[in-house]
């Protein structure tokens, strides 16, 4: 195809992505190296029969004005990003040098805003997706081995949690594990613990949002290594019975190499899906105990004071985390592409 | 299939049934609880007493007069106007598919005809793309949407969920315009028409069930999406997505968890619709990135 044409087929589809993706996130930058405006002070002398006093007090007429005018506000290079809020240098700094052990230092460092919700993130990007490929691949497996006219009502009830919005899949859960919802109130029965409630501790939080997380994807991987299950080669499945190879031993060493190139594409969907976990935070009300990257970009945003330095800055720090998160893919890609050019 | 080979053992059977059983409880209990509920007043559904409440409905009976109520129905589409974001939800989602399969199929098409090395880099930059928190994006759009007085409506928010479904539409689409072979234009254009022409008259007709596929995806992530449309639209123009987390505010009224309840089974209910029909093409959609990619 001539470079001309591409460029005409392209356009519309480029343009909509450089508009909406990209300049965005120079917007983003631009955003994260400006502050809000102060508020404008002024002196005023009043003059009483006894002389005069000297008063500083806010110009709210000129700040209003001044904030219209450049609604950017002023320039404060990296100020926001080693501010308390986000990277916490000075905090750091001193959490490490007057704490003894490990065990406070993390402490106090959890305390950090910007540190909690990267813990969470991370702690449920790598929790949530090796779980989700051992659940897919076993719920596939088993699949495979029911009889043909029940598979399609099977997949049916299986894509449900996938399908459904995210919001609204958390928020059935969460209504379930309600201290009166059937989940909340049976755990309650069995435990015989009428004040345990999956809301009011933090590490019963985590685990709800992790078990959510598993929940909605793993259909995704069941799908996915369902349709290759029904490519794995025949032969190679009776040469290594014939060789004597257990049933573990053919899922072992046939099935799983042959699946091995649907692992990584699964991994990678996960890994960028699952570090952008949002909705689930929202739907189980759970940002008391845990937030997530997105989570404090999101309430940043909202709210009657709008931070807009504060969320590009938390933005920023999230790019460069899904930049490193890609970094292994994109080379081992640039290598195939080169292998298979040469 | 060699069935001596594929014997198992009854327990394996069993414990592989007894598997898959327990996984579909667990994918499919959930949304038929809530759908049952939601049909009951709320001290039936939360109720502090005993579960079984919940089935029977004592209370429902009690404070309507019949066990099934559509008293939450009413709540939220009458009374809370919740129709309205339905109707929203419809136009941005429409909107959104249209507009994202007519400029994917243009791009996907290039994209899969076009042999030179910078046609894979723009599918690795939309990789990159993909990968973008979409919370992050609109934090770079909140400021200059409020000084070019494009927040709040309808049409923003249409063209930013096709700017962010693009990468996705993208990949997809190309692989599926691979899947058709590049002597079908190439005849064509050899009859004499332009390279327009054959995409228009000879490629999109044999493309159907691809563009079909894709449409489903994008449709999804549309109506799916809450990040985008519950920052980007003013409060008369919200769809159903950010509606149901706003109703969560004004749960702590007895009653108004319904509202939410019957709200959300109501957005459920054309998802529901979409996998009984589409099953197909959706289970060919998530693996058509997996083989080619």
């Amino acid at each position: 195809m001539p470079h001309r044409t591409f460029f005409w087929f392209i356009l519309p589809s480029l343009t909509a992505m450089i508009l909406f993706i990209a300049l965005p996130i120079v917007s983003v930058v631009i955003q994260s190296l400006h502050v809000e405006h102060e508020q404008v002070l002024e002196v005023v002398e009043t003059c009483g029969p006894f002389g005069c006093t000297e008063e500083t007090r806010v110009d709210t007429e000129a700040t209003r004005a001044l904030r219209e005018a450049e609604p950017l506000g002023r320039f404060n290079g990296l100020g926001t990003y080693v501010n308390r809020a986000h990277l916490a240098t000075e905090e750091l700094a001193t959490a490490w040098a007057e704490s003894d052990t490990w065990g406070a230092f993390g402490g106090r460092v959890m305390n950090l805003p910007f540190y909690k919700a990267l813990a969470f993130t991370l702690a449920y990007t790598f929790l949530v997706t090796p779980l989700v490929l051992v659940l897919g691949l076993a719920i596939a497996l088993g699949v495979n081995g029911l009889p043909q006219r029940l598979r399609g009502v099977t997949i049916f009830f299986s894509l449900l949690p996938m399908i459904v919005t995210p919001l609204i899949g958390s928020l059935v859960l969460f209504w379930m594990i309600d201290a009166d919802g059937i989940i909340g109130a049976t755990l309650q029965l069995l435990f015989d613990d009428p004040d345990l409630s999956l809301k009011a501790s933090p590490t019963l939080t985590w685990l709800t949002l992790f078990v959510y997380g598993v929940w909605h994807s793993a259909p995704f991987a069941f799908i996915v290594f369902y349709a290759g299950l029904q490519t794995v080669p025949e032969e190679t499945l009776e040469a290594a019975m014939i060789d004597g190879a257990s049933r573990w031993e053919r899922v072992r060493y046939v099935v799983i190499p042959h699946l091995m190139p649907l692992v990584v594409f699964i991994t990678l969907i996960q890994l960028m899906d699952n570090f952008r976990v949002f909705e689930p935070i929202v739907g189980f009300q759970a940002q008391a105990s845990a937030t997530s990257l997105s989570y404090i970009i999101y309430s940043d945003l909202r709210g009657d004071t709008q931070q807009f330095g504060s969320a590009a800055a938390t933005s920023v720090l999230t790019i460069l985390g899904v930049a490193i998160l890609l970094t292994p893919v994109l080379i081992r890609t640039w290598r195939d592409f080169n292998r298979k050019r040469v | 299939m060699a069935a001596a080979a594929h014997r198992k053992s009854t327990g394996l059977i069993v414990l592989s049934t007894g598997f898959v059983i327990l996984w579909l409880i667990l994918a499919a209990f959930p949304f038929l609880w809530t759908l049952w509920g939601s049909f009951k007043v709320q001290g039936d559904f939360f109720s502090r007493a005993d579960w079984m409440n919940a089935i029977r409905g004592p209370l429902t009976l009690e404070e309507t007069g019949a066990r099934f109520t559509g008293q939450g129905y009413w709540g939220a589409w009458i009374e809370s106007g919740f129709w309205r974001n339905v109707l929203n939800t419809g136009i941005v989602v429409m909107a959104t598919v249209v507009i994202s399969l007519t400029l994917g199929t243009l791009g996907g098409y290039a994209l899969a005809r076009s042999g030179y090395r910078y046609a894979f880099w723009l599918l690795m930059i939309a990789l990159v793309f993909r990968a973008m928190p979409h919370i992050t994006l609109v934090s770079g759009y909140l400021l200059p949407f409020f000084e070019w007085n494009l927040w709040g409506h309808l049409p923003t928010t249409i063209i930013v969920l096709v700017a962010i479904n693009q990468p996705f539409t993208l990949w997809m689409l190309h692989s599926f315009f691979l899947n058709i072979p590049k002597d079908l234009d190439e005849s064509a254009m050899v009859d004499g028409c332009t390279r327009f022409q054959s995409f228009r008259l000879v490629i999109m007709p044999v493309m159907w069930p691809g563009v079909i596929t894709t449409g489903l995806f994008s449709f999804l992530l549309a109506y799916n999406d809450f990040a985008v449309t519950a920052m980007l639209l003013s409060q008369e123009n919200q769809t159903m997505v950010p509606r149901i987390a706003s109703f969560l505010g004004s749960t702590q009224q007895e009653g108004n968890v319904m509202f939410a309840v019957a709200a959300v089974v109501s957005a459920t209910a054309p998802l529901f619709v979409l996998i009984l029909f589409f099953q197909r093409q959706i289970v060919s959609g998530l693996t058509a990135g997996a083989v080619k990619g």
